[in-house]
């Protein structure tokens, strides 16, 4: 018999018992739907999640100089002389894993414009540092690179300054405010971060290129640290060992020296980032897997239900010209069927689910494309899996006694 | 006169229960023409089902030869016992046998199915014929539950005859039936008969075997009497004899 005509009997057969059938289906639509609309909502949590610690600069990676020690008392690690930018030129060459490299200078102060004036810090570093650092240009323009070359003396103020030196609402662009003295020229202001996790004020800054506060405020060559961004979160630790290499070499340090520098990593972050999305996967999994055996043991159910009750049709349909594959395939398509369109069901219901979760809650959900496809092989897999005994048993009667029975 | 559509040769059948063994068939040899109408008889236990069973290619002899159409049934494996099924028997059951809730139309489509050679086109062409030869032309899309028990062994008839078979082999077929549309089924059958189907018909009613050409009758597993019926009666005149709408 033809694979049209096997559907085709199938297709008839489901119909003489709809809503059998519907039942059937039913368990496997729940399981599709559950693990759709569930991975939705965790891929829709863990991509909010990873935006929102992408915006923190989870991939980001710090060089610091090593503390030094004078008279036993450790010093700031800051103080520590051993950056420089022939490291940063080095980094910026040879470090495949970084994205962008930029020195970092800064300091403390007072800033003050008229009668206004707030303590804050002053940082700083190249034309990349915005980008390393997750900071955005809200009004006006970031510093260029002419301006790093030149130390112009140019920056751009972090809301809480903004609203502490200028509290009238005035604009601050193309003001000039003084920093330790050294008057500065307003050219923009940062797009407000917010409070981080150790409730450090991110917006209380003011950014100036890192030359402009090394020769004008600082008078070192040495960099007080280097920042970059690793290629991806999960590149951070293999960034650090090239990081750490190039700069032993740059720092012509032997076998046997210590480094004078340490790198470090966003490791909170990406711990939390990681555990989080595996622990989502996890019981994702769980519910995933759970929801489909039920699924699958439900057909089974149901198709050896009516394996029994059709005994005699089994029976009429042998004696008229049915071979026992005949018969074998019948159910088996019949299990297939009520899988896949129980399958295309769930599928549909578990994408309006989670777009009906995202307007009505708010939770951020995302339909992927792989949870869709591997949910409905699943489900077709299972439809042959659980509907194989029942339909073999069907194949095996003896059409004597299925027509004579009662 | 004509060529033999069934040859059974001393056909055995035994059954084991446990360590009984059950002789069924004790040696049975009889041969049917093409276009005989034959009725097999017989009292319960006789052996009818048995050989019924063997002669409708869903039971393989345990000694003896069974030709039908030429082809030695003994011994050929389950999926050509299926096609020689599909292909040479038409099944008459006492039950119908009708897929509930599937159209006549379908119902007599079936067999088709199991038929590689027959397009879709066909087979619908043929259903439709069969079910005009059985005079259901007007009930084609009814089921099984919106027809009389006559009119659903009619239908029956038609699947039996869908795929031209050499033989009608019709299991009880009145045995459900009222005496009158028993009547008009022997009348189709008789029909069909003169139209050159061969039909072999088990009863165990001697009121419906007078209706056939020739009864064979089997008593313990053996044939007491192989008789040419001279006088075959009319289904239709029978028919005809009745009194008319008895009912209310």
């Amino acid at each position: 018999m033809s694979i049209f005509n096997l559907i085709r009997l199938a297709l008839r057969a489901l119909q003489r018992n709809k809503l059998r059938a519907f039942l059937t289906m039913l368990g496997i639509i729940i399981g599709v739907a559950a693990v759709i609309a569930m991975v939705a909502i965790g891929q829709g949590s863990k991509e909010s999640i990873q935006t929102q610690l992408g915006n923190m600069g989870s991939n980001m990676v710090t060089i610091l100089p090593s503390s030094n020690v004078a008279g036993g008392a450790r010093m700031d690690a800051s103080s520590f002389q051993s950056l420089t930018l022939v490291d940063v030129t080095a980094l910026q060459k040879q470090a495949t894993l970084l994205t962008a490299v930029s020195p970092v200078a800064s300091i403390k102060g007072q800033s003050i414009s008229g009668p206004f004036n707030w303590p804050t810090s002053l940082q700083g570093g190249n034309t990349d540092y915005f980008d390393i650092r997750k900071l955005t240009v809200q009004d006006g323009i970031a510093y260029s690179e002419s301006d790093v070359a030149s130390a112009a003396k140019v920056c751009l103020l972090g809301k809480t300054v903004v609203d502490n030196l200028f509290p009238n609402g005035e604009s601050p662009i193309g003001k000039v405010i003084r920093f330790n003295k050294i008057p500065l020229q307003v050219i923009g202001t940062l797009v407000p971060k917010g409070v981080s996790s150790f409730g450090q004020d991110q917006d209380d800054i003011i950014v100036a290129p890192y030359t402009t506060i090394q020769k004008r405020m600082l008078a070192t060559i040495y960099l007080q640290s280097i920042i970059g961004s690793a290629v991806s979160e999960g590149q951070s630790d293999a960034a650090v060992d090239q990081i750490t290499s190039i700069l032993r070499q740059t720092h012509r340090l032997r076998q046997s020296d210590d480094n004078n520098f340490t790198v470090r990593t966003m490791a909170e972050l990406i711990k939390t980032l990681s555990s989080t999305s595996s622990l989502l996967t996890i019981l994702l999994t769980a519910i995933a897997g759970i929801s489909l055996v039920i699924g699958g043991i439900g057909i089974m159910n149901i198709m050896y239900v009516s394996v029994t009750e059709r005994t005699r049709e089994i029976g009429l349909r042998m004696s008229i010209g049915a071979r026992g594959l005949d018969i074998l395939l019948q159910f088996l398509v019949e299990a297939i069927i009520i899988s896949i369109t129980g399958g295309v069901i769930g599928v549909i219901l578990g994408v309006s689910a989670s777009t009906i979760i995202t307007m009505t809650l708010g939770w951020p959900t995302l339909v992927s494309r792989s949870s869709i496809i591997l949910s409905f092989m699943v489900c077709a897999l299972t439809g042959v899996f659980f509907g194989y005994y029942p339909a073999l048993k069907a194949s095996r009667l003896d059409p004597i006694e299925a027509l004579r029975y009662e | 006169m004509s060529k033999k559509i069934l040859e059974v040769d001393n056909i055995r059948r035994e059954f084991h229960m446990g360590t009984e063994t059950v002789r069924a068939l004790k040696g049975v040899s009889f041969s049917v023409n093409a276009g005989e109408f034959v009725t097999i008889m017989g009292s319960s236990g006789s052996g009818k089902t048995t050989l019924l069973n063997l002669l409708g290619c869903l039971d393989r002899p345990t000694a003896g030869d069974y030709l039908l159409d030429g082809t030695n049934v003994g011994k050929l494996t389950r999926n050509e016992l299926a096609k020689v099924r599909n292909l040479k028997i038409g099944f008459v059951f006492q039950a119908y046998n009708l897929l509930p809730r599937t159209s006549a139309l379908e119902n007599v489509e079936l067999p088709l199915f199991y038929n590689k050679t027959i397009s879709t086109h066909q087979r619908r062409e043929k259903a439709v014929r069969a079910l005009e030869a059985v005079r259901l032309e007007d009930r084609l899309e009814h089921t099984p539950s919106q027809l009389s028990g006559g009119q659903q062994q009619r239908v029956a008839i038609a699947r039996a005859l869908v795929n031209e078979p050499v033989m009608i082999l019709a299991d009880e077929a009145t045995g459900n039936l009222d005496t009158r549309t028993s009547y008009e089924i022997m009348a189709l059958m008789q029909e069909l008969n003169q139209q050159g189907k061969t039909i072999v018909f088990v009863t165990h009613e001697p009121d419906i075997a007078a209706f056939s050409s020739r009864t064979i009758m089997l008593r313990d597993g053996k044939v007491q009497r192989d008789a040419i019926n001279e006088n075959v009666r009319s289904a239709k005149e029978a028919l005809a004899s009745l009194p008319a709408a008895d009912d209310y």
